[in-house]
């Protein structure tokens, strides 16, 4: 005990999150023998987002087509618990008291755990109406796609009946599900982005080139306000408004240890073997990258657990050699992006991912570290907003370890 | 105990001479709430009649949070006595019942050579406002003290017993005492006009009649108007907007004071000051309005914010915003408090209480039941008030997710339901089934901070719903 009343407990790895990131890797690690791996998991339940995620398509490689969100996310968790990873779920991690060390909270009172290597796994979440600068009055009735998914497939709670939906992500879509299973008709998707060249058959409206500009409304939600790319400006009346995507890391646990992050993904600054500045701290998933589908968070879980695996046995490389890779405009981040540990680790999947912020038909992606170029690669599709686009990561051998900043441009 | 709580139906009591309350409080803000407690003391029949569904639920719910000292109050106005007196009563009284407060201390910052001019100024009125404790900085000790203050700033006048202060337990914790001690409080319950005859008034409400020898008028931006139903026409008050960002917890580290603007000709400027919550505040605004439920946010006011708080602390304005919100001052054209009592009528119209109310609303309640006094009002011996604890919302000591003492006498408080901001099961239920309840998530909020982090909700919102809607179908 310490003299705050804290238990004082040692593990091998402590993992934060028990998304599909922390369970893939709780489950390699687990397997691999690293000893008494834990995952703490602050909700009562484990397995993450796709716990909410009704609509098919997770885990496609595993499962040939896909299966549901709860589905993925009970097999995620049976099988990090039958590797004889430690799963503890309530329990919520406050802080650090060390460099390896944090503190929790649950049920049965407080601790302090110190690790040998940390895994942070802590994911990402949409932003809200009011990180999002949306302004007008506050009345009831606004929603971000996951406060909405829990509260129509997990607790069964009335919505509305007229919504709108802004963003045309593919979280955007699994909104309009959530909305239609608890009776909401959709009044229309509207995106700030420009129309896509080829025309979609669409179930929904979909208003494009419009900028939400208010919230309508005092005691409850009466409209929202769009202005058009040629200024007009619109009011849809509806009660429910879903504010979608924009999701940002919940990096939290990362700032408050110091750890460098990225400024374009806002999620630690990471190598391919997805070390973080701070020595003995990794970290996968949609922390470092908002956001990836759960089988990409999950192929990094296993790809994160080799590294660890590497720091317990002592054949690691020093931390903190690599060189930052720098994502030029129109290109907003890459992923991994720091260089490094050594020529033969990839990232999962052995390529980056990047994300555009505006739309590129058939972008040439050009890596170059000051004068040299790297690498050159022609996308085959176009990159659009929202969505990845992927770099090779061959290149990683020709870097120069002294070298200057590695910079990715896309024209 | 006997708490009488009403929120629908007729009100109680209205028919006969024994249905009579001796005082009736309009207005539960947090001067109504203050007074209603006030009055809770004497062997009186008191009720504190509110339109909205919850105390606190006006321009008390959205101000800058500041205890202040009245510093730079007005020489000699009545605001300049009851801030200085109020300062004290409230700042004894969060002590005794667990409001939060942090001392922070304020720098007044001047960014100009006309506002480093002014800055003595300030001073000497500081001390003719009897606070002697402020005294001039230079820039490189300034620099030093808020290192992350943008280029430019040339001194600053530092004020260090300004303090901040949770806006939302102080109203519950007011009505709360008043309620326990025999106060009845009703809830949506709208004045629409009042009858007045020589041994008291009718107070006609959206909830049907009322019966009072004695009528405080505590109505806020509406005091005008109750004001006017009595035949009055004094005052009118026009909203004043005031429009504020609250940033990340991540930013608290940024700042270590609250960061006045200096005063000029052109408005009282925007400040930073961290919350007791933990983040930091950036505004107010200052819009003259003539709609009085214009709590709305606006493009033009956020993006002004955002331009002075990128001169004020630049990496402030890169961190995430957790909330915006925007309150309206009551506001009436002149530069004090504009509290009157009509001993002919059985009457005290408390209004024009502008920012400052929060910090001086213990004063205003003892100078108002003084007038009572004065018009009339019987009010016997006082007695002492039941003892209160308030709910720890603050960051200043150890909240209960913190407390391993609590979590193992009931592991609700270890608990987690809101994550951003480390709100416990138990502390959700004990405000579900506390003395003056919520009546809205909003409400819930207020008073557990659930909810109201940096994720409002993404995370927890369906939750915390499923808890209030299973305490409160």
């Amino acid at each position: 005990m310490t003299g705050s009343g804290r238990t004082e407990r040692t593990v091998d790895v402590l993992i934060v999150g028990a998304g599909p990131a922390g369970l893939a890797a709780g489950a390699e690690l687990a397997a691999a023998g690293a000893g008494r791996v834990e995952i703490l998991e602050r909700d009562q339940e484990a397995g993450g987002i796709p716990r909410h995620c009704r609509h098919g398509g997770f885990g496609g490689r595993l499962t040939r087509g896909g299966t549901s969100g709860p589905a993925y996310a009970r097999q995620s968790v049976a099988a990090a618990v039958r590797a004889g990873a430690d799963l503890r779920t309530g329990v919520g991690v406050t802080g650090w008291a060390g460099p390896l060390t944090v503190e929790t909270t649950g049920p049965t009172g407080l601790e302090q755990i110190t690790a040998k290597a940390v895994v942070l796994a802590t994911g990402a979440r949409e932003r809200p109406r009011s990180a999002r600068l949306i302004p007008g009055s506050r009345p009831p009735g606004v929603y971000t796609t996951g406060e909405l998914q829990q509260a129509v497939h997990r607790y069964g709670q009335r919505i509305g009946t007229r919504a709108v939906v802004v963003g045309d992500e593919p979280v955007a879509h699994a909104a309009v599900a959530a909305l239609r299973a608890a009776g909401v008709r959709i009044v229309a998707m509207v995106t700030d982005q420009p129309a896509a060249p080829v025309r979609v058959r669409r179930s929904v409206p979909l208003l494009t080139g419009a900028t939400v500009t208010g919230i309508e409304g005092r005691t409850r939600l009466t409209g929202v306000t769009l202005r058009r790319t040629d200024g007009r400006t619109t009011t849809l009346h509806c009660d429910t408004v879903v504010l979608t995507g924009d999701f940002v890391p919940d990096h939290e646990l990362a700032r408050r240890a110091g750890i460098v992050l990225d400024s374009g993904t806002r999620g630690p600054a990471h190598d391919a073997a997805y070390r973080t500045s701070r020595p003995g701290v990794f970290a996968a998933g949609n922390l470092l990258h908002a956001v990836e589908p759960a089988g990409v968070a999950a192929d990094e879980g296993r790809a994160v657990a080799v590294s660890v695996l590497h720091r317990l046995a002592g054949t690691d490389e020093p931390a903190g050699e690599g060189r930052p890779l720098v994502a030029d405009a129109p290109l907003r981040w890459i992923a991994p992006n720091v260089t490094g540990p050594d020529a033969a680790t990839r990232p999962a999947g052995d390529r980056f991912v990047l994300r555009t912020a505006r739309r590129l038909a058939l972008p040439l992606l050009v890596v170059s570290q000051g004068r040299r170029e790297l690498h050159r690669q022609r996308l085959l599709l176009p990159a659009v907003p929202g969505r990845p686009l992927h770099l090779a990561a061959g290149w990683l051998d020709r870097v120069d370890p002294e070298g200057p900043a590695v910079h990715i441009s896309a024209s | 105990m006997t708490v009488t709580i009403t929120t629908a139906g007729r009100l109680p009591g209205a028919g006969g001479p024994e249905g009579t309350y001796d005082v009736t409080v309009v207005g539960a803000g947090v001067v109504g709430a203050a007074i209603a407690r006030e009055l809770a003391r004497y062997r009186l029949r008191t009720a504190l009649v509110e339109a909205s569904d919850d105390i606190g639920n006006g321009t008390s719910k959205a101000n800058t949070a500041i205890l202040h000292t009245g510093f730079d109050a007005v020489p000699g106005s009545l605001e300049a006595r009851l801030v200085r007196e109020g300062r004290g009563l409230l700042a004894a009284y969060a002590e005794e019942t667990g409001i939060p407060v942090e001392r922070t201390g304020a720098l007044l910052v001047a960014w100009d050579t006309d506002q480093l001019a002014v800055l003595p100024e300030l001073l000497a009125k500081a001390e003719r406002n009897g606070y002697d404790a402020a005294r001039l900085i230079g820039a490189d000790e300034l620099r030093a003290r808020e290192p992350h203050l943008g280029p430019g700033a040339l001194g600053a006048l530092e004020i260090p017993d300004e303090s901040v202060i949770c806006p939302w337990t102080t109203p519950l914790a007011f009505a709360t005492q008043a309620v326990r001690a025999g106060v009845h409080l009703h809830l949506n319950c709208r004045v629409t006009d009042i009858g007045s005859a020589p041994h008291g008034h009718t107070v006609r409400t959206s909830r049907g009649p009322l019966r009072t020898r004695y009528l405080v008028n505590a109505a806020g931006l509406y005091a005008d108007e109750i004001d006017r139903l009595l035949g009055h026409d004094v005052f009118t008050v026009t909203p004043r907007r005031g429009q504020l960002i609250v940033f990340d917890k991540l930013a608290r580290d940024l700042v270590r004071h609250i960061l006045l603007p200096v005063p000029t000709s052109a408005g009282k400027g925007v400040l930073v000051a961290p919350t007791v919550f933990g983040n930091v505040l950036l505004g107010p605004t200052s819009e003259d309005l003539d709609d009085r439920t214009a709590t709305g946010s606006t493009a033009d006011g956020l993006d002004l914010l955002r331009e002075q708080g990128r001169r004020i602390m630049p990496a402030l304005v890169d961190e995430e915003v957790t909330a915006v919100y925007a309150g309206l001052r009551a506001a009436t054209g002149q530069e004090d408090y504009r509290i009157q009592d009509h001993p002919g009528r059985r009457y005290v119209a408390v209004g024009g209480i502008r920012s400052t109310g929060l910090t001086a609303s213990m004063a205003i309640a003892v100078h108002v039941t003084a007038l009572l006094a004065g018009t009339g009002l019987e009010l016997g011996p006082p007695h002492g008030l039941p003892p209160i604890t308030m709910p720890n919302l603050g960051e200043a000591v150890p909240r209960p997710y913190r407390r391993a003492d609590l979590i193992a006498r009931d592991p609700a408080y270890g608990t987690l339901v809101c994550h951003c901001e480390y709100v416990t099961l138990g502390e959700i239920r004990d405000a579900l089934d506390s003395t003056v309840p919520p009546q809205s998530l909003d409400g819930l909020r207020r008073r557990t901070r659930a909810r109201g982090g940096r994720c409002q909700g993404f995370h927890c919102g369906a939750a915390v719903r499923a808890l209030f809607e299973e305490a409160r179908p």
